[in-house]
């Protein structure tokens, strides 16, 4: 977001380095911080509000941003106020009421809904009746989030109006996030809301059959998130953090709009896991490393217990069998949770209870057959201590031609040959994978691999 | 909202063997709850024409915009709240897994800049 400019000081020196030593040091960098901290917790709510009573995306960007603006001028001068969740909205409000009246709008039914809003206030109700009322009433902010992840726009305008509405990212922070032009981005953005207005893709959270569905693709676009913080598609650097904290925390978003949903809690379970190791995935010098070389030390402990603690309350919820939904089978995300909770139990690589994942991939097999599935099931046969039938899978995937040019295959079919102590076979298919490796951090790894075959038992470069 | 339902066909029709209910139902039942206008079956491409005027002469030709594997074999016209509820529309049409169909709302009369 912007923040307001230091004020240009009349009396500072030419040149002078220490402007900022002399403005009123005390109250602007709590005033700034209190600022930042309501961005984080306000801007959903006041933007899906404001897009509920204008009907107008831009509108309620704009003029949630404009609310964000004037905290930043006048919370450093005039003190941050008591509410400042009710004073970024009325101030929001307003401003977008202005725009309207001087569009020449009618006024008197966005008025209605945004006193509605107003009675209703940013915080919590204390009233029991109001509570009851809150129960009953849908939050606009999961409005906004299915709306995003719509299926009737093209699914990168999802991942970008998601981040940029839901998410509150600024267009020029999402196009350097997904390496495209910032023209491009914007572009990207405008068309969507266009569709969205044009189209008459409704404002509101889909029911009955269509919710589990909906909130399938809600879900994927969270995952498409991740995953393009998790690895650059291309390109040289591995590791994007802000896209992978940021998938967290719309993931805790959804959770904590739909608690009862089991799959959005597997999604959050599972990414907080991955990203727990974000730190040990890539040594000093920016090199991936293997979850089996990673120092388990590093990983983020307090991350891997809030995942771990999500798994436990699915368990707990699952075993009372209160709903009629509580006793269905564990979706995708949550056994790709669990097969991460396995790595994230063993203390060493070499306590992993690679049994267990392999039932876990089982399951997933049954629900969301795919080669990678399959692959990464073959994988876990062979570390479950048969490396002879875990290769025979591989070979078997192979012949079929389903993953081609899929780098990985090659890679796990050399790991378990070097296993079987068959390095020349192991050599040749490495080298087949660093051919078709997409990323360069990707190629320097399983080069490093190869160099470690052809020197026998040699130990890796000094990546420690 | 209205929108414009193009049923066209498709190479590759579900093949679940559940046909869903037949066109006449879903005609009934959409004239019935409002959301259905109009809408006519139409003959195959091969009698369609195709007009143009240029340079002052008008130029008829045989056939379709363009040949393709996919091509329109009627349309309705829908009046629905959103695009959700001619989606639910759209899906109980028969030919919705016979073939696909494409929901193209009426123009609003705001030229896009």
């Amino acid at each position: 977001m912007t923040r307001a400019e230091p004020d240009p000081s009349p009396t500072g020196a030419p040149g002078s380095t220490d402007a900022a030593a002399r403005r009123p040091s005390a109250p602007a960098p709590a005033a700034r911080e209190a600022v930042d901290l309501a961005y984080r917790e306000e801007w959903t709510r006041i933007v899906a509000t404001l897009i509920r009573a204008t009907r107008d995306w831009d509108l309620a960007e704009d003029a949630a941003a404009d609310a964000f603006v004037r905290a930043a001028e006048r919370w450093p001068v005039e003190g941050v106020p008591d509410n400042p969740g009710a004073w970024l909205t009325t101030v929001a409000r307003n401003r977008a009421l202005d725009v309207l009246r001087r569009r020449g709008v009618e006024l008197d039914k966005v008025r209605e809904w945004m006193v509605m809003d107003e009675m209703r206030g940013p915080g919590a109700p204390t009233d029991p009746a109001d509570l009851a009322a809150a129960a009953n009433e849908i939050d606009d902010r999961l409005r906004l989030v299915f709306t995003c992840a719509h299926p009737a726009l093209p699914l990168e305008a999802r991942v970008a109006l998601t981040l940029r509405t839901v998410g509150g990212l600024e267009t020029p922070e999402i196009a350097r996030a997904f390496l495209v032009p910032e023209a491009t981005m914007a572009q990207r953005l405008v068309r969507a809301k266009r569709k969205i207005r044009n189209a008459g893709i409704p404002y509101r959270v889909p029911e009955g059959d269509e919710l589990r569905r909906r909130l399938n693709g809600v879900l994927a676009v969270l995952m498409l998130v991740h995953n393009e913080g998790y690895l650059a598609s291309s390109g040289d650097r591995l590791l994007r953090l802000d896209l992978q904290e940021e998938a967290i925390r719309l993931a805790r978003l959804v959770v904590d709009l739909m608690p009862d949903e089991a799959e959005a809690a597997g999604l959050l379970a599972l990414l907080l896991l991955q990203h727990a190791r974000s730190t040990a995935r890539v040594d000093a010098s920016g090199d991936l490393v293997p979850l089996d070389e990673q120092d388990r030390t590093r990983w983020n402990a307090a991350e891997t217990a809030d995942g771990l603690a999500v798994l436990d309350r699915l368990d707990a919820g699952g075993s009372d069998a209160a709903g009629p939904t509580a006793s269905d089978a564990a979706g995708p995300y949550r056994l790709q949770a669990e097969i991460q909770r396995e790595h994230a139990r063993a203390a060493h690589a070499d306590d992993t209870d690679w049994p267990a994942i392999v039932r876990r991939y089982d399951a997933l097999l049954e629900i969301t057959p795919s080669p990678v599935v399959e692959l990464n099931r073959a994988v876990a046969v062979g570390l479950a201590g048969d490396p002879r039938a875990g290769l025979d899978e591989l070979d078997r995937l192979a012949a079929s031609g389903a993953l081609d040019r899929y780098h990985l295959l090659p890679a796990a079919q050399a790991d378990l040959l070097r296993r079987l102590g068959r390095t020349d076979a192991a050599a040749e298919r490495l080298r087949q994978s660093i051919a078709l490796a997409p990323t360069e951090p990707e190629r320097r790894f399983l080069e490093r691999r190869l160099a470690e075959l052809d020197g026998g038992t040699a130990a890796g470069p000094d990546a420690g | 909202m209205r929108y414009v339902m193009f049923v066209a066909t498709d190479p590759e029709p579900d093949r679940s063997g559940d046909d869903g209910i037949p066109v006449e139902q879903w005609v009934d039942e959409n004239d019935a709850r409002g959301t259905r206008l109009e809408g006519q079956r139409l003959q195959p491409v091969r009698d369609a024409t195709l007009v143009r005027v240029r340079n002052g002469e008008t130029i008829v030709t045989d056939g379709p915009f363009t040949e393709s594997k996919e091509w329109i074999a009627g349309f309705d016209i829908l009046e629905c709240r959103d695009l959700d509820e001619a989606i639910e529309v759209a899906s109980r049409h028969p030919m919705a897994r016979g073939g696909r169909i494409e929901l193209r709302p009426f123009w609003n009369g705001e030229e896009d800049e």
